[in-house]
């Protein structure tokens, strides 16, 4: 946290106790506020929508401001003028401006995630807070301005401008900045008057160097009240670095200046503008202590306790100074409520996962016992131990109630995943020139949080594979009597123990006889009597890529291979198929958790081995002439006209044996990245759930192992890593 | 034990606000927007209000309006919290019968000093 100044200590408060919430805070409001901004388009005229992204903003920059992240508060306060204008009906919303709240959005991820001590280097904002400035203030172009390649302008070369060339309504003003660090920052102004059409004239009056406080000075003619000159010189030096003295002023009626119509953010922004002989405000006023009362207001302290010390920061002087005072307009107009905050009184606890995992795996343990006590049980006399024995079966199920009502703590909801994916579409459709729309379905379905994570990536790269090679540009559509814009649709339900995800889309489809033809061309296993999805499944072979031209989007058919091969890694699967010409449906099947897995226990000698239940195909008895030898000591066994890989797993792990073990024994095919192979085993010993424990924390990592877990005797068993067992036998 | 609504849609700035209250001895209502307020007060009696301006659903103002429109809150006072202070905030904070307000950002040692001079001790 190396940009955080925490500040507050004067109560004894230490505010940094608070920053967990507001991060968490500022996620929900940034992910809200992307939300809600793809919804908007060009001249959107949404009040509620408007309102809504403006709270977004408005509530991160208040919290920022509060707990001392002045980068963030620094860009939301820029954010927050722009969308002012725009929920006031002052400007209207462009594609551009959506865009660039948009990054401004992504800007702020980041920089919130770097205070939370996350990656990524600093990051500098201000080209985006002077493109945010030029869309507030009127510049439509707004063009991206690399510093370093302007111009430097320098009073030698600038052509002053008279001081004499007032602009209409417009006034003259001294600016005096400093003392900075790099003086010469100050030039940049000179360019944002370049940049900024009608927004008047700037000089350098002091030849462009700062004089020994480290202070510049100069001229400037504008129409522009204070309050804005500020915000825009506060894209490149401190607002309090800034002095504005008003020479010549044809806005006002009389001597006094024109009021700055918005008061500086953060408490460091206060701008001590010195423009103003300013008549006493009507608001009986402690303001320099950043608080007032009204003088006459129901529960007002007494006179003589409004007097407020004076507060060392000198704090905004726009309400100290200001003469006029505007009729209250907008504020008899109560905001409408709005969209997309509607969770706010969901009465929820944050809890850290630690908390969350600690207590799985306590319960983990506790499956363990009580499995081994309802071993014990078995052996008991059910007549004599009645009420043992009845004791033994509640506590198996109130075992078995407590493990569900504790996964399902980490259960998330897909909504998690699927929210990112109208940004990512937006940029890709537009990156592609499609029209793309995205139809989302089950997000409430819930997955573990640790499972969420890890599908989000073989998610993603289906979503983008369906947008790139999927859905066609409008034109082709059109031309084959689809509407323009193409439907990208993901779903999300439970089925049984497991949950299934779809990616679907009504775009151009799998063609079979090509899928054919380019893996005999790639030299892959493809002939006419595969089934459709034997077929289709070919586009999961490494190296395989159906698009006839590689796009940067989706690569170069290096993907498809990878999404299946983490999939099944999760313990999951993937089905396609598809229509040609109507569309593509990609299925993926997980389990809803990683920390409890169904699992085959079988017998090699005197271990227990547990082989994963998802990538088991059949067991089938085995007779010493089904093995075949090839090579040098490879072994194979026919199984329905296909030569399996024969992995024994006694000779795999040595394990010692008392008597040598028949010439017959029990073959389980197991399935994992689209190979098959045969595990050679003495006995199956059952089907059941096992409790899923990390070998590598515990011990380290053992190939051909993924984990491990405790028998209901007590006894550890190891679990099979299958996509291990079938990429060693069949490389 | 002195009460104090405190009405904010930000859960930091509210649990900012009412660690900083609860630790000084006082009693602390929370509410996430005006309307939340005016359920959560019921009939109940509270000696100060704090409150954010902008939130969803009812504003700061709008509250501060259905509050003195009751007998029992025409003498409380209340605060508003706001990022602005600019003279027509205030005007409306004034017309809508605000007591005061208080400028965001601002430390517990301010909020602290703000609420002593309204609630002497």
């Amino acid at each position: 946290m190396s940009d955080t100044q925490t500040q507050g200590g004067g109560a004894g408060f230490d505010l940094s106790q608070f920053h967990g919430v507001f991060f968490e805070e500022a996620g929900e409001n940034l992910a809200n506020m992307e939300t809600l901004l793809l919804a908007l388009v060009e001249g959107s005229t949404d009040d509620e929508a408007l309102n809504a992204i403006f709270r977004c903003a408005h509530s991160i920059k208040g919290g920022a401001a509060t707990f001392g992240f002045r980068d963030v508060a620094d860009l939301t306060h820029v954010m927050e003028t722009l969308l002012d204008k725009l929920r006031r009906h002052e400007l209207t919303v462009t594609t551009g401006m959506i865009d660039t709240l948009l990054e401004s959005g992504d800007v702020l991820g980041h920089l919130l995630a770097r205070h939370q001590g996350g990656g990524g280097g600093p990051f500098d904002c201000a080209e985006l807070v002077a493109r945010i400035g030029a869309l507030t203030h009127g510049s439509a172009a707004a063009p991206p301005q690399p510093p370093a390649a302007a111009a430097p302008v320098h009073a030698e070369t600038a052509a002053p401008a008279p001081a004499s060339a007032v602009p209409s309504g417009g006034r003259v003003l001294d600016v005096e900045i400093g003392p900075m660090d790099e003086p010469s920052m100050a030039d940049h102004l000179v360019e944002l008057f370049a940049e900024i059409p009608g927004l008047g004239t700037i000089e350098p009056t002091d030849g462009g160097r700062a004089d020994e406080q480290r202070v510049r000075r100069f001229r400037v003619a504008t129409a522009a009240p204070d309050g804005e000159l500020l915000d825009l010189f506060s894209f490149h030096v401190a607002r309090e670095q800034v002095r504005i003295v008003a020479l010549v002023d044809a806005s006002a009626p009389g001597p006094a200046t024109a009021p700055a119509p918005a008061a500086p953010a953060a408490p460091a922004a206060a701008a001590s503008v010195a423009a103003a002989p300013a008549p006493a405000p009507a608001p009986a006023a402690a303001d320099s202590a950043g608080y007032g009362f009204f003088d006459d207001s129901p529960g007002a302290p007494p006179a003589e306790v409004i007097a407020a010390p004076p507060a060392p920061p000198p704090e905004p002087a726009a309400a100290a100074r200001a003469a006029t005072v505007a009729p209250p307009q907008r504020a008899a107009k109560p905001e409408r409520a709005a969209t997309g905050t509607g969770n706010l009184e969901q009465s929820t606890i944050r809890v850290p996962i630690e908390k969350v995992d600690q207590l799985i795996n306590l319960v983990g343990e506790l499956v363990i016992t009580q499995a081994m006590l309802a071993q014990t049980g078995r052996t008991l006399d059910p007549v004599v131990h009645q009420t043992m024995t009845t004791g033994l079966s509640d506590l198996e199920r109130y075992v078995r109630l407590l493990q569900e009502a504790v996964m399902a703590i980490r259960m998330i909801p897909m909504a998690v995943v699927f929210n990112r994916f109208p940004r990512m579409l937006r940029d890709l459709a537009s990156r592609l020139g499609k029209q793309v729309e995205l139809h989302t379905i089950g997000e409430d379905t819930e997955l573990d949080k640790g499972l969420i994570e890890k599908i989000t990536d073989p998610l993603t790269h289906l979503v983008r594979n369906a947008a790139d090679h999927g859905i066609e540009p409008p034109q082709d559509r059109i031309a084959a009597g689809k509407p323009a814009v193409g439907t990208v649709t993901l779903a999300a339900a439970h089925q049984g123990g497991s949950i299934v995800i779809e990616v679907r889309d009504d775009g151009r489809g799998l063609n079979r006889a090509k899928l054919l033809r380019k893996a005999a061309e790639r030299g892959l296993p493809a002939h006419d009597g595969m089934t459709d999805s034997e077929a289709y499944s070919l586009i999961f072979e490494p190296g395989f890529s159906t698009a006839s031209e590689v796009t940067d989007v989706s690569g170069r058919g290096v993907g498809m291979d990878v999404v299946k091969r983490n999939i099944t890694a999760l313990g999951g699967s993937v089905e396609i198929a598809s229509t040609e010409g109507q569309g593509m449906r990609v299925s993926v099947r997980l389990p809803l958790t990683l920390a409890i897995m169904d699992g085959m226990s079988v017998g090699v000698a005197q271990e227990t081995y547990i082989v994963p239940l998802a990538s088991v195909v059949e067991s089938i008895h085995l007779s010493a002439d089904d093995v075949k030898s090839v090579g040098g000591s490879g072994r194979v066994v026919e199984v329905r006209n296909e030569y399996l890989p024969i992995v024994a797993l006694d000779e795999l792990f040595e394990v010692p044996r008392v008597a040598e073990r028949d010439a017959t024994g029990i073959m389980i095919v197991i399935e994992a990245e689209g190979g098959r192979v045969a595990l050679l085993v003495d006995e199956l010993i059952g089907q059941h759930q096992v409790v899923v424990k990390n070998l590598e924390a515990n011990y380290r990592k053992v190939p051909g192992v993924s984990g491990a877990t405790i028998l209901g005797d007590g006894r550890v068993a190891l679990i099979l890593d299958v996509s291990w067992l079938v990429r060693r036998a069949r490389h | 034990m002195r009460s104090i609504l405190a009405v904010d849609d930000s859960a930091s700035m509210r649990q900012m606000v009412s660690f900083t209250l609860r630790s000084s001895g006082y009693e602390v209502i929370e509410a996430v927007d005006g309307q939340d307020a005016l359920d959560k007060i019921d009939d109940r009696q509270v000696d100060l209000v704090l409150t954010d301006q902008n939130m969803p659903r009812m504003d700061g103002l709008t509250l501060i309006r259905q509050l003195r429109v009751q007998d029992r809150f025409k003498r409380t006072p209340i605060l508003v919290l706001t990022t602005e202070s600019s003279d027509e905030m205030k005007q409306a904070g004034r017309s809508a019968g605000a007591t005061g307000w208080l400028v965001k950002p601002f430390d517990p040692a301010r909020l602290l000093e703000v609420i002593r001079k309204v609630l002497p001790q």
